[in-house]
Order: structure tokens, then C-alpha cells, then sequence
């Protein structure tokens, strides 16, 4: 499997995703510089964190129109795997391929830690390697990570079974105290309603390895190596 | 030679979207003594100088105004013309 870690001016986690995909899930990885319009035949594109664009007017909003989203746009409506992780994630709802937003944290500081994600469903392309309700140590790392939406779409997310991550206390209980900037009912990580595209605050790829504080990450990108491989198998019969 | 004409653009918050900002603007003014006021709300606004106008630069504007200025998820915008 291949994929692909976009480069916009002001990423700087794509070393991070570059490293996790290849030393330590062992796949193929490329960069994909913002300014190309080739995806050199990737089969899953990660947005990585960062502060693309210096995050000006609105974090992820002048990103939307790197030459290389067009190509991300076009892989995304046909079924294609992208997964954007924090600044990604903005991205992507900045550029509709989710909904939502992503608002300034409520309490207006920029929050860096370790947190517990509940897995709400495993059926998910990006955690069919984990079990529902299993819980997760990544980290976080941002200003703007506060996902904001209308209540009747916030209720269709639940409802579709959208939201994948929730922040959780030890108890795996989703309590304001759990919840690091403010987000309508504790959610870290939501997909598209077709499922292909994931958007995630936090950092799977920061935490690969018991040395960096936690393995948990890996087993986002081992769900997407699984679903990825199953769909190849399925095609191929 | 005649100076350009501008237009003003304003973004704001939707009603209801909770504004942590205006929040903490409001807090500050309480804490100073100033109880007059009963919430405060923060935006933004850009000047935009017009070069030239092919006769539908109030369509150009709303565009811009649609697809980069603001997120129309989240927040509105209002456009002033000056001449």
C-alpha cells in the first residue's frame, strides 16, 4: 500500500507521518508537495498537522486552493482514503469535504497533551483495527480544535454513525472535564457520511512507538493498511 | 487621477455560534467596572481597494466573500461599497 503525506508552506507534521507510515507501519509513503497535481498513484492521502498557510485568515482556509487539492478533491469523491489530522482536519472542513468547523478553543489557549479517545465504532475504514469503545492515548496539539456545527447536523453526524473519536476521562466516560477545547459533544474525529474521509484533532501519528508515550496512533493506520487491503482483495474476486 | 473605490467587507460569527472571544472581552469589561454592557461579539473586516470593474464586481465580491473571506459554515459577512 502507498500513501501519499501532502506539503503545504507551514506543515510540520508531515516528517512525523512520513516516519509513522514507513519506519514503523513499513509501508510506502511519498510527499506530496502542494503546488504538484500528481498524486503519483497513492491509495490513501494524509493532510498532516501543522499551520499551513501560517494559518492566516482562518486556519486551514487558503490551503483549500493548493493545486494538489484539486487532485485530493477529485481522489476524495471517488471513494478514495484522505485522512487529516489537526491542521488536516481543518483543511478538509474548510474545504467541505466535511462538515463542520473548527473554532477557537473555548478556553482560547493552545492545548498540548496527551488525551483518551473512546473508539466509538469499529466499522470505520480508519478503525476496523480497534474494537468499539476500546480507548486510545494520542496526543493533541492545537488552537483551533473546537468542532462547532448546527444541532440538527450535529444530530445526523451521531446518527450516521460519523463521529469515530470522542474525548473520554479514565472511565471512558465523554465529560466536559475530558474535553480539552470545547467540542460539541466531545467529538475529536468525525468521517464523510460515505466513510472514506477522516478528519481527527489529534495525533495518531505522534504516538507509534511506547517510547514516544504511547503506540495507541499506529492502530489508525493499521485499520486503514486493513481496510485498504480488504478492499483490494475484494476487488480482485 | 481618481482614487480607487473600495469595498469593505465585515465577517461575524452566525447568531448562536459561541464566540470565546467576545466572551472573554466581555468578562474584561465586567471585571473594569463597565456593567453597561450586556455581551460583546467579535469579527473581522477586510478592505478590499477595486482596480478595475468590469461592470460585475459586486458578483466578484460576493464570491470572494463566499469561497475565502468567511466560512459560510459558521459565520456571515456584509459587503460596504464606497466610491
Amino acid at each position: 500500500m502507498k500513501f501519499g503525506v501532502v506539503t503545504f508552506p507551514g506543515s510540520n507534521c508531515d516528517y512525523d507521518a512520513y516516519a509513522a507510515l514507513k519506519f514503523i507501519l513499513k509501508e510506502e509513503v511519498e510527499f506530496l508537495w502542494h503546488k504538484s497535481e500528481d498524486l503519483l498513484g497513492c491509495d490513501a492521502i494524509v493532510l498532516p498537522g501543522g499551520f499551513s498557510y501560517g494559518d492566516y485568515l482562518r486556519a486551514g482556509a487558503i490551503a483549500k486552493f493548493s493545486p494538489i487539492m484539486n487532485k485530493v478533491l477529485k481522489f476524495a469523491a471517488s471513494g478514495g482514503i484522505v485522512m487529516g489530522i489537526c491542521n488536516g482536519f481543518q483543511v478538509l472542513t474548510e474545504c467541505g469535504l466535511l462538515p463542520g468547523a473548527l473554532m477557537r478553543n473555548e478556553h482560547l489557549r493552545f492545548s498540548c497533551k496527551f488525551v483518551r479517545l473512546r473508539v466509538e465504532t469499529s466499522s470505520s475504514i480508519f478503525t476496523r483495527a480497534c474494537s468499539r469503545g476500546e480507548i486510545l492515548k494520542i496526543p493533541i496539539a492545537h488552537n483551533e480544535g473546537n468542532y462547532y456545527h448546527f444541532d440538527d447536523d450535529i444530530k445526523r453526524l451521531e446518527d450516521n454513525g460519523q463521529v469515530v473519536f470522542r474525548y473520554v476521562d479514565a472511565a471512558g466516560e465523554a465529560t466536559r472535564q475530558a474535553n480539552p477545547n470545547g467540542s460539541l459533544n466531545n467529538i475529536a474525529g468525525i468521517t464523510n457520511e460515505q466513510g472514506n474521509i477522516l478528519g481527527m484533532m489529534p495525533h495518531p501519528e505522534r504516538s507509534v512507538e511506547p517510547i514516544l508515550g504511547s503506540a495507541d496512533g499506529l492502530r489508525v493506520f493499521e485499520s486503514v493498511r486493513a481496510s485498504f487491503s480488504s478492499t483490494v482483495t475484494a476487488g480482485r474476486t | 487621477m481618481s482614487q480607487n473605490s473600495r469595498a469593505v467587507v465585515y465577517v461575524r460569527l452566525k447568531d448562536g455560534v459561541l464566540d470565546p472571544q467576545g466572551v472573554t472581552i466581555h468578562k474584561a469589561l465586567t471585571q473594569m467596572g463597565y456593567d453597561e454592557f450586556a455581551s460583546v461579539r467579535t469579527g473581522r473586516f477586510f478592505e478590499l481597494e477595486i482596480k478595475s470593474d468590469s461592470g460585475d464586481i459586486d458578483r466578484k465580491i460576493e464570491e470572494v466573500c463566499a469561497k475565502l473571506l468567511a466560512n459560510p459554515v459558521i459565520e456571515r459577512y456584509t459587503v460596504e461599497r464606497t466610491k
